[in-house]
């Protein structure tokens, strides 16, 4: 018998567009993280980004070059100065079917910090995360800038937007920093000038960039950042405009591709020509091109090795031997077919080698559930993926209770 | 347990849902093409607010006799429901996704009754 009941209440938002508020949108998310106990948990959270061309205007008054700096404010273009990306070709959101890559413009009235601190909060503990890693994301095409002292002074300016805005402000946010590798004698600079600064935990390589980043000119970098004990990340991108990018006629083939082609590329040269044998205490790791690729490259690499391994004479192991010891975050976790997501991870060691990533606020995000609810885990791999392992690798302090 | 009354019939324009809240549990009811379907607001991907998302038709390829492609274009028979956390697709008849009919969403039944509108849980 049908009856009319007064129990039923209309849910406060009946549709998700760019002004919703971080927590509503992740609300599902924060009922996954109590239903789970993650307050028992340690959530390392390696890959979130904040959209750095929202206060671009803020950064430009970080260029350190005067001149530049005087142009790049006093500008009134409406697209971001000096920045190069594919802003017209971004088409995450799905033609807006993803309204939280679209924009997010929702109302933040705390004050007291910026308000990209108080988003990456929001998410922090809609999610259940206990650290949180933030990248910027337009900025991942900057490896592939005309002019070099660009990279290097857009790079430079970042570093200090987020140390003096995001770091600064909450010791639980951590960022590994712009390295504008394409200058080494500059990136040996930014690793001295902001490898102490609150909250670094590493650098990162932008990976789209067509240099070979195991030339001689790079050594003194990578020496620096082991003598430091700093890790190093290649975070992958796409850029459409690579030849081989432009047979794509979908933003889904191309990024389904580009991210994982040039981490592909440069993992391939790191391990040949033997940088894992002239730098032992270097940790890498390789950041957002999920992980099917990696039995793939291993299972290859190793074959071709061994067919002409006098053209690889830096190894004294086999290729797949120094790829399970490197690092990788999870996301986009390709989690189709559970058989082989279980040998993926038996192959690369996921145990002690696999990072959880959100890739928060980007529409492919993961939330640490991706991680929990796979039932071939041990409680053991689970913790060590979801954070444990994270805190080790950067020497974080354990958060209060867990 | 009792059905649940949504609201009246006439509350719903064509296209227009209600998400409501009973102990808990959410529930999405839409209206497209006069029809009524209502489903949990839990994606069946990765738990997401699937019902708080937007309605697309379906996107189809626009095949010629030859085969070439003509394009694209949307169907007019098939309607969406997207998540608005990562863009899966559901079709708004079934609650499935229309290439792994394995993965859908829980549907509820509606009962229109009187020019009203209910969701049997």
């Amino acid at each position: 018998m049908a009856q009319r009941t007064e129990e039923i209440q209309e849910a406060p938002i009946q549709r998700i567009d760019v002004h919703t508020d971080t927590r509503e949108i992740l609300a599902n998310a924060r009922q996954q993280a109590l239903e789970r106990n993650y307050q028992d948990y340690v959530i390392f959270d390696i890959d979130s980004h904040h959209v750095e061309t929202v206060h671009w205007h803020e950064v430009c008054e970080y260029i350190e070059d005067p001149v530049i700096r005087s142009q790049a404010v006093t500008s009134q273009k409406a697209s971001p100065y000096g920045l190069i990306g594919d802003r017209g070709l971004s088409y995450q959101d799905v033609g807006g079917r993803i309204p939280h890559d679209t924009a997010r413009n929702e109302t933040v009235e705390e004050t007291d910090v910026h308000r990209d601190v108080v988003l990456t909060r929001r998410a922090m503990e809609s999610i259940g995360i206990d650290y949180m890693v933030v990248f910027p994301t337009p900025m991942l095409s900057l490896g592939t800038h005309p002019q070099l002292h660009m990279e290097v002074l857009l790079g430079r300016a970042h570093n200090r937007w987020m140390v003096e805005n995001l770091l600064k402000a909450d010791n639980r946010i951590k960022s590994m920093l712009y390295l504008p590798i394409s200058d080494p004698v500059a990136s040996l600079k930014v690793i001295e000038d902001f490898g102490d600064e609150p909250g670094v935990i590493g650098f990162m390589v932008t990976s789209v960039r067509n240099k070979a980043l195991h030339e001689n000119q790079y050594m003194k970098v990578y020496a620096a950042l082991e003598e430091r004990g700093l890790p190093l990340a290649f975070h992958g991108g796409y850029y459409w405009h690579e030849p081989a990018m432009a047979l794509f006629n979908q933003f889904v083939g191309m990024h389904c591709v580009a991210f994982v082609l040039w981490n592909l590329v440069h993992l391939v040269n790191w391990v040949l020509n033997g940088l894992p044998e002239r730098f032992p205490k270097l940790k890498v790791m390789w950041i957002e091109s999920g992980i099917s690729w990696i039995p793939f490259i291993m299972q290859r690499l190793d074959n071709e090795y061994l067919l002409r391994s006098s053209e690889a004479p830096a190894l004294k192991r086999l290729p797949s031997e120094y790829i399970r010891e490197m690092f990788f975050s999870s996301q986009p976790m390709e989690r189709n077919n559970l058989e082989a997501l279980e040998l993926t991870m038996k192959m690369m060691k996921a145990e002690t080698q696999l990072l959880y990533a959100s890739d928060w606020p980007h529409q492919d995000f993961d939330l640490p559930s991706t991680i929990f609810d796979l039932p071939f885990l041990s409680d053991t791999a689970k913790r060590n993926i979801l954070g444990e392992t994270a805190l080790k690798l950067f020497n974080l302090d354990r958060p209060n209770g867990k | 347990m009792p059905d649940l009354y949504v609201g009246s019939e006439a509350d719903f324009d064509e296209r227009s849902r209600k998400v409501i809240v009973k102990d808990g549990l959410e529930i999405g009811v839409f209206r497209v093409n006069g029809n009524f379907y209502a489903y949990e607001n839990h994606c069946a991907h990765q738990g997401g607010p699937v019902c708080q998302g937007q309605l697309f038709q379906k996107v189809e390829e626009n095949l010629a006799a030859d085969r070439t492609s003509l394009g694209m274009k949307f169907s007019e028979e098939h309607t969406h429901i997207v998540c608005p956390w990562h863009g899966y697709e559901f079709d708004i008849e079934t609650g499935a996704v229309p290439a792994n009919r394995k993965m859908r969403l829980r549907k509820f039944e509606v009962k229109l009754r009187d020019g009203d509108v209910y969701v049997e849980i």
